[in-house]
């Protein structure tokens, strides 16, 4: 942590300096200074955390995460946020699993279903947001409430085996080298990166998280935006759930449960503030990775799993602080 | 608006008094129907043993939820609460399996989590860090440093003496008895003491509170203090109500305390909200999970009617202060 506060401090000065100045303080080059260490540290602690195996591994088991923190940031961007992503996910997996086996219809069709219950229910939190005007705290949780409920009465405490092979593939296999899921994840890593950041889509969600009354008088359409965006948080859950059922081949309602902390965390360890207006997707992305390198590299040097879920508590707050008081003193 | 307000405003005492504390109302009503309408279908339902288990089981999520109620009030939030349950109740247990006298567990836990939760409100209030990501990093700490230090063992062999959550004073269960006394100290603080209308008055509008003289960032840390001496109570309630305890504690635990805090009429934006509604809230929640093994529906149901509820009850009161405004 203390080599992060060594970051070279160019002298204040002609434009230049101050605008490097800036780009160095930014809340992303410090994480990636900060990830830098990490990495290096976490390598020297064991020889097997910088083999390809490893990294790609981590990449399959960081998919579902990430792939749901990607329209987190969006939610986050606009001052709200979704805590029932990890029921979707449970809602999701048992859905999939009683369409297909219970209702007998073809897997790609229940897939299919599957991801459209996932984006309803997303849909449905930004309604209750946007047409009745409850904070998306309260809204989302009780639709948390409610969704892992609905998984909890659907399956009934059954679990549904016995996926066919091409569906596992999905979770367990690799295209070219690189597992399945990698793929999915960087597409919307991609996808989601263009659209928040050189869209007008993506500028509305900044206007909204800045200051909604403003964005509203100029004539954005608010309600419209927030309803995407918690769309687009339920389509992703749903599919986080579809890969962690292709990749443990099985389903049980408590599926996903906790992910919603997990991806919120790398959120806000990626510098989006909590209160709207400001983030980004490349930001995000290293807070994923940050967390999932401690978690891998801390693992393989011996430390229990939970000692690393200690240690991510502390850089969560450790990062922000620093953020915090480097822009302080840094204007 | 504003001319108009003061001719639609309700006169008679029990107008204004629906007024005051609508969301209440509410919760009591439904709790009242709850047990007219279950006891009618199952009159067992309002059984002794089964009221007392009801109000008992789960006092300790209502006193929590006073802690919780304090925050939100002040504009702040702990999603760690769960996590620091666990952790204070392991403590509590620990201390007298290694053979500390009883005042020492009940007492260390309660001030560690005032030590841990003002520290959170430091840090909120002179850091300005978000509460939401303090308690967060603080939810991650605690839950992994629980299970790190315990390895998931469970504590047994407690002292009878140490069974706080067991005794009766005067036939009354003493976790009973410490939440109707915690939540009427608590409502009557907070409504009528200056310092108690200090929280409200910071939630509802820190620069105002600010130039009435009052320090933001000393009630937030006080808030927060108050919320950990809270959770250390229910860690005694809870870690005494059984013969052992056990390492985790129920899953999304601070939810549930959150979602009885907010459903009690505390609103999430700060300024408003009671103790009383808080508390009733925490009963309704453990009423409806008994009333389905009464009522003979399914148990796998149980979540998914208490998240409608839930969510019911945040779009009525919604829609009520639309009303009123």
């Amino acid at each position: 942590m203390t080599s992060v506060r060594l970051a070279p401090r160019p002298a204040p000065g002609p434009a230049a300096g101050a605008a490097a100045r800036r780009w160095l303080l930014r809340h992303e080059t410090l994480l990636a200074l900060l990830l830098a260490v990490v990495l290096l540290v976490l390598s020297r602690q064991s020889d097997r955390f910088f083999t390809l195996d490893n990294l790609l591994n981590q990449g399959r088991l960081l998919t579902e995460v990430g792939l749901i923190s990607l329209p987190m940031t969006f939610v986050i961007v606009t001052g709200g946020i979704d805590l029932s992503v990890g029921s979707i996910v449970g809602l999701v997996a048992i859905c999939l699993g009683v369409l297909w086996k219970g209702a007998g219809l073809p897997l790609p069709a229940a897939i299919a279903l599957a991801l459209a219950i996932g984006t309803a229910a997303g849909l449905f939190n930004g309604l209750v947001i946007t047409r009745f005007r409850v904070p998306p705290l309260i809204a989302t949780l009780a639709t948390l409430a409610l969704y892992r409920g609905l998984a909890e009465g659907i399956s009934e405490a059954r679990s549904v085996r016995g996926y066919p092979a091409w569906f596992a593939s999905l979770g367990q296999g690799a295209m070219l080298g690189v597992p399945t899921q990698l793929w999915v994840l960087g597409a919307a890593v991609a996808a989601t990166g263009f659209a928040l950041g050189f869209t007008v889509f993506g500028r509305t969600l900044y206007a909204i998280g800045s200051n909604a009354v403003a964005a509203r008088f100029s004539a954005l359409r608010v309600d419209g935006a927030l309803l995407a965006v918690y769309g687009a948080s339920g389509f992703a859950a749903a599919l986080a759930g579809v890969i962690l059922v292709a990749r443990v081949s099985t389903t049980r309602s408590d599926m996903g449960s906790g992910y919603e902390l997990t991806a919120i965390t790398a959120v806000v360890l990626g510098g989006t503030s909590i209160f709207g207006g400001r983030g980004t997707i490349a930001g995000t992305v290293l807070g994923l990775v940050l967390m999932q390198a401690l978690n891998s590299g801390l693992s393989l040097a011996g430390v229990k799993g939970d000692g690393t879920v200690v240690m991510i508590g502390v850089i969560l707050i450790g990062a922000v602080l620093l953020t915090n008081l480097v822009r302080r003193d840094g204007g | 608006m504003t001319l108009a307000a003061p001719a639609r405003r309700p006169r008679g005492a029990l107008a204004r008094a629906a007024r005051a504390h609508g969301q209440e109302i509410v919760i009591l009503a439904a709790l009242l129907v709850l047990f007219t309408v279950v006891g009618s279908l199952n009159p067992r339902f309002l059984g002794a043993n089964n009221l007392i288990s009801i109000f008992s089981g789960n006092s300790y999520i209502a006193v929590a939820a006073i802690g919780m109620a304090v925050v939100i009030i002040t504009g702040h939030i702990d999603v760690s609460v769960g996590a620091l349950i666990g952790v204070l109740a392991t403590v509590s247990g620990t201390l007298v399996t290694q053979g500390w006298p009883v005042w020492v567990a009940w007492g260390v836990p309660v001030l560690l989590g005032v030590v841990v939760d003002g520290l959170v409100g430091a840090l909120v209030a002179y850091a300005r860090l978000p509460s939401i990501v303090v308690t967060l990093g603080m939810l991650s700490i605690l839950r992994g440093g629980l299970i790190t230090a315990t390895g998931g063992a469970w504590i047994s062999g407690l002292p009878p003496d140490f069974l706080l959550a067991q005794g009766r004073l005067a036939g009354v269960p003493v976790p009973v008895l410490a939440m109707v006394l915690l939540t009427a100290a608590m409502a009557a603080f907070l409504a009528l003491a200056p310092l108690g209308r200090a929280f409200y008055a910071v939630g509802g509008n820190p620069e105002a509170a600010r130039a009435a003289g009052l320090s933001a960032e000393r009630m937030t840390v006080l808030a927060f203090a108050v919320d950990g001496f809270f959770a250390g109570l229910a860690s005694l309630l809870f870690a005494t109500q059984l013969q052992v305890i056990q390492s985790t504690v129920p899953p999304n635990l601070e939810l549930t305390v959150i979602t009885a805090a907010v459903i009690g009429g505390v609103s999430i934006l700060g300024g408003t909200g009671t103790v009383i509604g808080s508390t009733l809230a925490a009963m309704l929640f453990g009423t409806i999970a008994s009333a389905f093994v009464f009522v003979g529906i399914s148990p796998y149901w149980r979540g998914a009617v208490i998240g409608l509820l839930i969510l019911a009850t945040v779009l009525a009161d919604m829609a009520r202060r639309r009303g009123l405004r």
